[in-house]
């Protein structure tokens, strides 16, 4: 007993530690109570270990990973933060994409780690298979373009699911894209091999139409996203783009939506924006999965380059 | 040393009488369920629909989605005895009423879904103030609420525009 009474007033003590910088801290008094409390019913002594904290977002709000990956849908970036954790925890995410265009075959793993769904630091390894188009540029048959975006993204304010109805969760992020293609994106035009873009985000669920809507301004440099390198010698200013996603939910476990995102045309090769429709199912907690049909436009002066997206997420 | 000096002292001492009311002698006085609703006392407060912390629904089709106040109390009980044995929260619960909650709730739900009652509870702030509740316990609230109207066999749509009510709630619940 005398054991008990110590450990709670360590776990105690944590806890009023842990919560000291939120608004309202618990105060050891009131956590005093719970645990005594805790004690009274069957399995309390389980019950007080979980005081620890979890990590227990709704399905499907830490949402599927973009290519970039990012939190988002699958092209656009959103406000959200990845990982399962609330405003207590640490959660990961991680993604493998595929996508499977006419004249490319698309390849992106990521991870992304939340931070009491206040701070998401997100990696993407992506591998862009040019096929035959490579043989034709003359880079070779099947040359791989390849490129690193390392991403941060900060909520400043609003949630995505809670408070005020028509205050949306708004996020500022930016991400360090690094081609490592060099000498490839030089040759076609781009000035720089990297990059780095800005986005402000703004998502919310209006629960009352089971509809999420987000909007996001980039300034971005990038070719197909970096991976034709940054700006042109004709143009290598900045440039303000807009993605925007519109979701239905279905069921907690089963949303569908459509995405879209305008894109620069730096290098004059008929670059256009990304459009996608996309249905995404969440089978346990953990897993989310993502099927779309993606149209990329214009790739490297090849058109018409629609496919199928295909995603499997993990989320902690 | 400390036993040494103590131990004359401790063995001096009498046993105290077998029929001692301790109790009495400390001024513990026990709290009694009150006979008819079976529920414990409370501080004193003033009464009013507008506790219940949201405002109603207009017209009857939410309730009638909620199959009137007999789907609302299925639902109710159901969100109660979900809340009261979830091994995530149900320590937030346990120092609870759990007779007095299944009535308010109930009322609560009701009131904002249209259905014909009026919610004589406490408003959200003063009754979840000190529960140090977090958001992933209120999320598992949400989705023991969501099991409730689903097994009830409320629509999706409908369960979210109901949700739509409770969410802007958060700032009340929500304590760290």
């Amino acid at each position: 007993m005398m054991w008990q009474n110590i450990m709670s007033a360590l776990v105690t003590t944590l806890l009023a530690w842990a919560s000291s910088a939120s608004a309202q801290p618990v105060s050891t008094e009131q956590n005093a109570q719970r645990f005594e409390a805790a004690e009274e019913f069957e399995g309390g002594e389980e019950a007080v270990a979980r005081f620890v904290d979890y990590n227990g977002k709704l399905l499907l709000t830490n949402a599927v990973s973009a290519v970039d990956g990012a939190s988002g849908g699958g092209i656009s970036n959103w406000a959200t933060i990845a990982g399962r954790q609330e405003t207590r925890g640490i959660g990961v995410q991680a993604n493998v994409t595929t996508l499977f265009l006419p004249d490319y075959f698309y390849q992106s793993h990521g991870l992304a780690v939340g931070i009491a769904d206040r701070l998401e630091l997100s990696y993407a390894r992506q591998n862009f298979d040019t096929q035959d188009v490579g043989a034709a540029l003359g880079i070779g048959q099947g040359y791989k373009l390849n490129q690193d975006v390392l991403g941060a993204k900060v909520r400043l304010f609003g949630e995505l699911v809670y408070g005020e109805p028509l205050i949306p969760q708004v996020a500022l992020g930016l991400q360090y894209k690094r081609n490592l293609d060099g000498a490839v994106v030089e040759a076609v035009g781009a000035v720089d091999d990297d990059g780095v873009d800005f986005t402000v985000s703004a998502t919310k669920l209006f629960l009352s139409h089971s509809v999420l809507v987000n909007t996001t301004a980039r300034l971005t440099k990038a070719n197909q996203n970096g991976l034709l390198g940054f700006g042109s010698t004709a143009d290598d200013d900045y440039s303000l783009q807009f993605e925007g996603a519109l979701v239905y939910q279905l069921s907690r476990r089963f949303v569908v939506g459509g995405e879209y995102r305008t894109k620069p045309d730096n290098l004059k090769l008929g670059e256009g924006d990304w459009f996608d429709l996309f249905a995404a199912y969440a089978p346990t907690r953990n897993i989310t999965l993502t099927a779309a049909y993606a149209d990329l436009g214009s790739i490297a002066t090849f058109e018409d380059q629609r496919g199928a997206f295909v995603q499997t997420q993990l989320a902690f | 040393m400390f036993l040494a000096a103590f131990l004359p002292i401790m063995l001096m001492q009498q046993a105290p009488a077998d029929d001692i009311d301790w109790d009495k002698e400390f001024g513990v006085e026990e709290v009694e369920r009150d006979p008819v609703t079976g529920e414990l006392p409370v501080e004193p407060y003033v009464q009013a629909n507008a506790n219940a912390g949201a405002t109603p629904f207009a017209g009857d089709t939410m309730a009638a989605r909620f199959g009137g106040q007999n789907g609302i109390r299925q639902i109710a009980n159901r969100f109660v005895d979900l809340n009261f044995s979830d091994p995530r929260i149900r320590t937030i619960f346990a120092a609870h009423d759990e007779v007095r909650f299944r009535r308010t709730i109930f009322e609560q739900f009701c009131y904002i879904l249209n259905a014909g009652c009026n919610y004589s509870g406490r408003d959200m702030e003063s009754s979840h103030s000190g529960l140090g509740t977090r958001k992933a316990d209120l999320n598992a609230l949400v989705e023991n609420l969501q099991q409730a109207m689903r097994e009830e066999g409320v629509p999706f749509a409908a369960q979210n525009r109901f949700l739509a009510k409770l969410a802007p709630m958060s700032a009340d619940v929500i304590d760290r």
